[in-house]
């Protein structure tokens, strides 16, 4: 057994609603993506499944749980753990952590920065991280821009000039230059037109195999993450109702709500009224 | 035919665009049909449904003709067009939330239609729009008609929606994308409400037409009865739903079924080469020739038209069993069969 | 589709002229601009040249827009008077936006109780009548030039805060924000090197709308004795020095400098208009 590239136990957040009390949006999660490895996160709106791509890249502090990154425990943010002196040893820790984990979002539309070109972008990220300098940075952006089958053309174009497949690749190119330990893709096929999902796809497929990083691929699509996980974990209201290798979880499920799900996913001879049934199986539950 | 359009030609002002919004479409719905449009952005598919309601592009130039019911939309008088507008034909949206106003209730938005088009009391609108709500299976319909949007989940929301569209007893229902914002399961739940909906009318005697927009080839080939898709502002294929996944015709329609991952098989989706064509791309020949793997010198300078096989004539207004797919390589296959 | 039916569009839109007014605005400002600059090569006589014999004279060949009450030249006198009139805002503009963009984001950026109180600054600020808050700096720390740019700049600064505050907390939502911070980027550097610049069309065009009020309270002050004074050149004051004539029925001396003042004024309103308009969708 190779050591697990992230190990997640016992994700727990909750948040204050507007008119008092409190909604559990992920409720004592875990799991663990073998390295090189590749896990789904699937789930419906409010399922929680956003909330726990935010977590693993910190961009929202969960209330409990610990997540470790080959071994390491992720640094504690500033509350509870302890916070590091001073800014130089500050702006290491960050990145050392941007380094852990990485993120794609769903809309390349918003996710890049309208004012950088896309060799702008990845210098930027490559700068802040200082491991290339000069003609070696420009060299690394020419072999990030080739990894995604960006051309000369793109290299130069602001996101504004670029479709949204081309955006997309950009975003994972950018995501790929802090040479990140495990990558997240929340929903990262989702806005393209289908031709270009595909492509996006097996980019990643490629992605994983040239570089061996982790993927958790966070998706509503069943069938997408049928064909680039290794593993599955499906989400209802915050918990985590089934887990397993996806071809078990998908093709013989045990739990109803994923049951549910695979109802929904139209095939030939596809009866939507099964979807029906199975939800009020469920509530009658 | 309810729904039938003929050779279609939408043009922008020269220098908007390299080429047609819409070239030659044909398109038909029947009473009863639930009909798929299938494409990806920039196809032309929305275009088209609204076409349907004389929704044009501003300064555009317009050949052809639209039918509804025996009349030609691009030909009504003002007066006869919004009776057309507001009763004969139906469109939902894909995001329910832009089609409401916030401020207002529900009850308000489902009984503005059945007072000002069918005339109906107050009352008998309160009435018949808590019915309806009930009918798109709104539990507790009452306190429903007094909430504000933004007190209901979109799912719930596009009920609302699918309730208001359905009051006027449309002949006609254009759904633009409208379960495609909706979760799965939601989704799923949606498309058996219309599907009832659809069976109820159509056990009435008053069939219902629907064209129903999606970019999800394998969501329209499961749920309806005939898809087209459309590539480049062209209908590319048409033919009876349940033979799409089985016997794609035209090199687009089977590179949409093969990038499309499935639950079924194991096989890897195989994307499509390039990009879906935008506006200003321009073309001599077949529109799908840069991404095409079985294009020849010859496709460069064929021009497209729909080629009919197994039967019918190849509009889609002919036997069901039928279709017609634009590709030059299956003009040469029926020409030699022939 | 719809959106690329739009986006098809536009190129159509943007070939479209500018409308006429703004070009004539635009047109007026740059004319402006360069008498300011040319003034000592344009204007026909030295601003402060005293000639008494031609005290209050109308429109001449010698002084086309006539004289004031000490004899000096309308138009030297405009044309020079140009040159603070256009600076003094601008300076102003410059103290308020490095102000306010940087409450703005600030209170964007960190939210909480950061948010919270600068809110409430700018609220008090708001509440407080501009001038009144001008008037009583001027009391504390004397008048003159420097004391009413210094002053105007800390009375605009709440606005141009709120103004950035807003577009910053929209801006701020957007990933490719998050994107920077999960990449590791400290939050003052996000801020300065990615969120700001990004905002920087939007504000430069309020700015632009800004500048003709700028230039209008300055005038103000001047006029009130609050602001530039002799032996300065300067619109407002020109104003000033220029009503008492208008009882002996001399009205250049005091229609020359205003009328500058609201040519100027509305121009700067036309074109930061359409600048914001522009500025703040270009993307």
């Amino acid at each position: 057994m190779t050591e697990p590239a992230l190990v997640v136990e016992g994700l727990r957040k909750s948040y204050a609603l507007p008119g008092g009390g409190r909604t559990t949006a992920v409720d004592d999660v875990s799991f663990s993506v073998p390295a090189g490895g590749s896990l789904g996160i699937v789930g419906e709106s409010g399922s929680g499944k956003t909330t726990v791509a935010r977590i693993l890249v910190d961009l929202v502090r969960p209330d409990a749980g610990t997540i470790t990154v080959n071994g390491r425990e992720r640094t504690p943010g500033r509350r509870g753990g302890v916070r590091p002196l001073g800014p130089g040893a500050r702006r290491a820790a960050r990145l050392g952590r941007a380094r852990e984990i990485q993120i794609v979002f769903q809309d390349p539309y918003v996710s890049l920065d309208p004012r950088l070109t896309a060799r702008q972008c990845l210098h930027t990220a490559l700068r802040l991280h200082g491991r290339y300098e000069g003609q070696a940075a420009a060299a690394r952006i020419g072999e990030l821009l080739d990894q995604v089958g960006l051309g000369k053309r793109e290299a130069d174009a602001r996101p504004r000039g670029l479709s949204g497949g081309q955006r997309q690749r950009l975003a994972i190119a950018r995501a790929l230059a802090v040479e990140p330990e495990v990558l997240v893709l929340d929903e990262a096929v989702a806005a393209l037109d289908v031709s270009i999902q595909a492509q996006i796809l097996r980019l990643l497929a490629d992605i994983r195999r040239e570089t061996g990083v982790a993927l958790i691929f966070v998706s509503h699509d069943l069938a997408v993450v049928r064909h680039i996980t290794d593993d599955t974990l499906v989400m209802r209201r915050g918990r985590a109702v089934e887990t397993g290798p996806t071809a078990r979880v998908l093709d013989s499920p045990e739990d109803p709500y994923t049951r549910l799900l695979l109802s929904s996913v139209p095939h030939d001879g596809w009866d939507p009224a099964e979807t029906v049934r199975l939800r009020a199986e469920l509530a009658g539950l | 035919m309810l729904l039938d359009i003929e050779d279609l030609t939408i043009e922008l002002p020269p220098g908007a665009a390299a080429r047609p919004m819409l070239a030659e479409v044909s398109l038909g719905v029947g009473r009863g049909e639930v009909v798929g449009l299938v494409g990806e952005s920039g196809s032309g598919k929305s275009t088209t449904a609204r076409a349907v309601l004389r929704m044009l592009p501003e300064g555009a130039r317009t050949s052809g003709s639209v039918w509804v019911d025996g009349e030609d939309v691009l030909a009504m008088d003002p007066a006869r067009l919004r009776r057309h507008r507001s009763r004969t034909v139906s469109m939902i949206f894909q995001d329910p939330r832009s089609a409401m106003n916030p401020v207002r209730r529900i009850g308000d938005f489902l009984t503005d239609p059945l007072t000002r088009v069918l005339g109906l009391s107050r009352r008998d609108a309160v009435a018949k729009a808590t019915e309806l709500l009930a009918s798109v299976g709104l539990s507790d319909p009452e306190r429903r008609m007094r909430q504000r949007p933004h007190e209901l989940s979109g799912g719930m929301l596009q009920r609302v929606v699918i309730a208001a569209a359905l009051s006027t007893e449309p002949d006609l229902l254009l759904a633009d994308e409208a379960t495609s914002a909706l979760d799965a399961t939601t989704q799923a739940e949606v498309l058996a409400l219309l599907r009832g909906v659809q069976e109820e009318r159509r056990r009435a005697g008053s069939g219902l037409g629907t064209l129903f927009i999606t970019h999800d080839l394998p969501l329209a080939a499961a749920y309806c009865d005939r898809v087209y898709v459309m590539y480049a502002g062209r209908v590319v294929e048409q033919q009876p739903a349940r033979r799409l996944f089985a016997d794609p015709k035209h090199p687009y329609t089977r590179g949409l079924l093969e990038c499309s991952p499935s639950l079924e098989d194991d096989r890897e989706p195989r994307p499509i080469p390039g990009r879906p064509p935008s506006l200003s791309d321009a073309f001599t020949g077949c529109p799908f020739l840069p991404r095409c793997a079985r294009a020849e010198a010859e496709c460069e300078s064929w021009a497209p038209v729909a080629v009919p096989f197994g039967g019918g004539d190849g509009d889609g207004d002919g036997p069901e069993e039928g279709g017609s797919a634009a590709c030059r390589r299956l003009e040469l296959v029926s020409r030699s069969s022939a | 589709m719809t959106t690329v039916t739009a986006g098809a569009l536009a190129p159509v839109r943007g070939r479209a002229r500018r409308p006429v007014p703004v070009m004539i605005a635009g047109g007026f400002l740059a004319l402006v601009v360069v008498a300011a600059v040319c003034a000592p090569l344009i204007a026909p006589h030295a601003p402060d040249a005293v000639d008494l014999s031609a005290s209050l004279a109308g429109t001449t060949s010698q002084h086309p827009l006539g004289t004031d009450a000490s004899g000096q030249d309308l138009l030297s006198r405009v044309l020079y008077g140009a040159r603070s009139s256009l600076l003094a805002p601008l300076a102003l503009l410059a103290l308020a936006a490095l102000l306010g963009v940087t409450m703005g984001t600030v209170a964007a950026w960190r939210g909480g109780w950061v948010d919270t109180l600068l809110s409430r600054v700018t609220d008090v600020m708001y509440a407080f009548p501009g001038l009144l808050f001008v008037v009583l700096v001027i009391a504390v720390f004397g008048d003159g030039l420097t004391t009413s740019i210094i002053a105007l700049g800390l009375a605009y600064a709440p606005t141009i805060a709120r103004y950035t505050r807003s577009l910053a907390l929209a801006e701020r939502s957007k990933p490719y924000i998050d994107a920077y911070r999960v990449q590791g980027m400290s939050g003052t550097r996000i801020c300065v090197r990615h969120l700001v610049p990004n905002l920087a069309g939007a504000i430069v065009g309020y700015l632009v709308v800004l500048f003709g009020e700028g230039l209008m309270s300055l005038a103000t002050l001047s006029y009130l004795g609050f602001g530039a004074g002799s032996p300065s050149i300067d619109w407002g004051l020109m104003v000033q020095e220029g009503q008492d004539a208008v009882v002996q029925g001399a009205l250049l001396p005091a229609l020359v400098p205003g009328t500058a003042i609201a040519a100027v004024v509305v121009a700067f309103n036309i074109v930061g208009v359409r600048v914001s308009d522009r500025l703040g969708k270009g993307r």
